[in-house]
């Protein structure tokens, strides 16, 4: 579904990812893990074309995205959870979900999206009025993930979902990820808590210093010895 | 107490309120989505009120009644500034989009000399008087003379915009996307929302604003000159930082207020301060609250 070709990416003069190379399928949960500055961040915002890479070439469903407007990204189906959340402060909850509708016109299916989206986080039905800054950090992730599942995305790229969070909300976060890719969207995962993010994957890969070092089944990380000693602690 | 010196006095203060209003709303708009001052959006005004001279004048001399004259110069005005509106912000300020910010402002500044001294070579340095009257609204002889009618038509008017450009903003889809942008313009066009676009949008809306507010005043003081803009853009600049620069009702409120302040001045003290009125006014809210009436604090959480 989508391929990275030998991405190369700099910020000005500094590389920030160095020859990357990934796939994900269709129905995966792919998750991709690695310290803080590895280029995580930086693959998926190449990815959405708001980095555009140096060289390399980046396929989605056989065509060519990389010299794409993101716009034009979002509209065949990319929709990305960013790092920090970014939900708009002084917009209401429902406002913020009406965003993630932006490119769409289907009123009818819209409205059937939200109700999908209130039933999978009940508590922003209650919210749906207050504006967003004044949500917790939990809440503020459900309506990230939320918003972006508004544009009905064929593949969710998310950004350290749990970063911030209480475990007992992590856990809700991943369960949730699991229950959107069991209901046909395809995942691509960024993570630092490489433990959560190996448990619900289906394959990853491991990024060091602007390079991918390692990709193999998460069952297979999680029991590699390398990965269970930089990765996970133990 | 003079009850109708002070209601001539009030009136007086939220005409001139409703014009500060609209032309900072133009300022306050385009600060929200893209943090620039753009000096040059008083002059935009400038070239509105003399477009509205230009179709009156030629107007006049085929025999149309005065308010079709009004309505056509006021139309003509909007379109002919909201074309240079954008263009502006494509010339100037577009391919600085990134640099330091201090870039595209004295770009803004640079664009402002220009257009004041193009309007100056191409059309005249003297006032000129404006062609067409309002008509008289029979109804206004009820209060006595106290709301001319051009009065009285600049406070419709403009409060019948600013409501429009309210329910525009809060309600329809490009409304919260500009909010959107505004807030955020990274995770805006994350969702697919086309920057550019809605940039061009601002300064669609505000260069039309200006331009009604130049019609509007041209008929209310009946006289046009290349500088008028310059006076009246750091004006309405004031109500909008008085109001909180980058919030809309800020700019509405902070264009009534200082309206309000510099007429009272005028009226019961002496007419000379009204300028200085307003710029102790910027240098005071700059040091005490620069936030504005109704702007916030930016809390940077970590």
């Amino acid at each position: 579904m989508l391929e990275l070709k030998n991405i190369f990416t700099f910020y000005g003069n500094i590389p920030a990812l160095r020859d990357v190379s990934l796939t994900v399928n269709e129905g995966e949960i792919v998750s991709l893990i690695g310290a803080n500055g590895a280029g995580k961040s930086t693959t998926l915002m190449t990815i959405c074309g708001g980095i555009k890479p140096r060289s390399g070439e980046i396929l989605y469903n056989g065509k060519q995205i990389h010299t794409l407007a993101p716009n034009e990204i979002v509209k065949l189906g990319i929709s990305q959870v960013p790092e920090g959340r970014l939900i708009f402060p002084d917009l209401t909850v429902q406002e913020n979900l009406d965003l993630g509708a932006f490119l769409r016109n289907d009123k009818v299916q819209i409205k059937e999206d939200m109700e999908y989206i209130f039933n999978l986080f009940p508590i922003l039905a209650q919210r749906y009025k207050q504006a967003g800054g004044t949500l917790s950090g939990g809440e503020q992730q459900m309506l990230a993930i939320s918003r972006a599942l508004m544009g009905r995305p064929k593949l969710l790229l998310l950004d350290e979902p749990s970063l911030g969070l209480a475990p007992i909300i992590i856990q809700q976060i991943f369960q949730i990820i699991q229950r959107i890719n069991s209901n046909g969207t395809t995942v691509f995962l960024v993570e630092q808590n490489a433990n959560q993010a190996l448990k619900i994957a289906d394959r990853a890969y491991v990024m060091e210093n602007c390079k991918i070092v390692m990709e193999d089944k998460a069952e297979n990380l999680l029991k590699d010895d390398s990965v269970r000693k930089a990765y996970l602690g133990m | 107490m003079d009850w109708q010196y002070f209601l001539e006095i009030l009136f007086s203060g939220l005409t001139r309120g409703s014009i500060y209003a609209l032309i900072a709303l133009g300022y306050t708009m385009v600060y929200g989505i893209i943090e620039l001052i753009n000096f040059a959006h008083g002059e935009i005004y400038m070239l509105g009120a003399f477009t509205a001279f230009i179709v009156a004048g030629i107007l006049g001399t085929m025999g149309f009644s005065a308010s079709a004259i009004l309505i056509i110069a006021a139309f003509v005005a909007i379109v002919w500034c909201v074309a240079y509106g954008y263009t502006m912000e494509k010339i100037a300020y577009k391919p600085l989009r990134g640099q330091s910010r201090l870039a595209p402002l004295i770009s803004a500044i640079g664009m402002s000399i220009f257009l004041q001294n193009y309007v100056q070579l191409a059309q005249t340095a003297e006032f000129l008087r404006f062609p067409v009257r309002m008509p008289r609204i029979e109804f206004l002889n009820i209060f006595g003379g106290i709301l001319r009618s051009s009065d009285f038509v600049i406070l419709v008017t403009s409060a019948i915009i600013m409501v429009c450009l309210s329910l525009f903003i809060r309600y329809t889809k490009l409304g919260k996307a500009m909010r959107a942008t505004a807030q955020n313009r990274k995770m805006a066009m994350l969702l697919g929302i086309d920057a550019d676009k809605i940039i061009s949008l601002t300064f669609i809306v505000g260069s039309g604003l200006a331009a009604l507010g130049g019609t509007l005043i041209a008929t209310h003081t009946m006289q046009v000159g290349f500088g008028i803009g310059f006076i009246a853009g750091m004006k309405a600049f004031t109500a909008a930082v008085l109001g909180g620069i980058g919030s809309i009702p800020g700019a509405m409120l902070g264009g009534l207020v200082l309206g309000l302040a510099e007429s009272f001045t005028t009226g019961y003290f002496a007419g000379d301060y009204e300028d200085v009125l307003a710029f102790v006014l910027l240098v005071l809210i700059l040091i005490f609250r620069p936030v504005g009436i109704l702007g916030k604090a930016k809390v940077q959480k970590v």
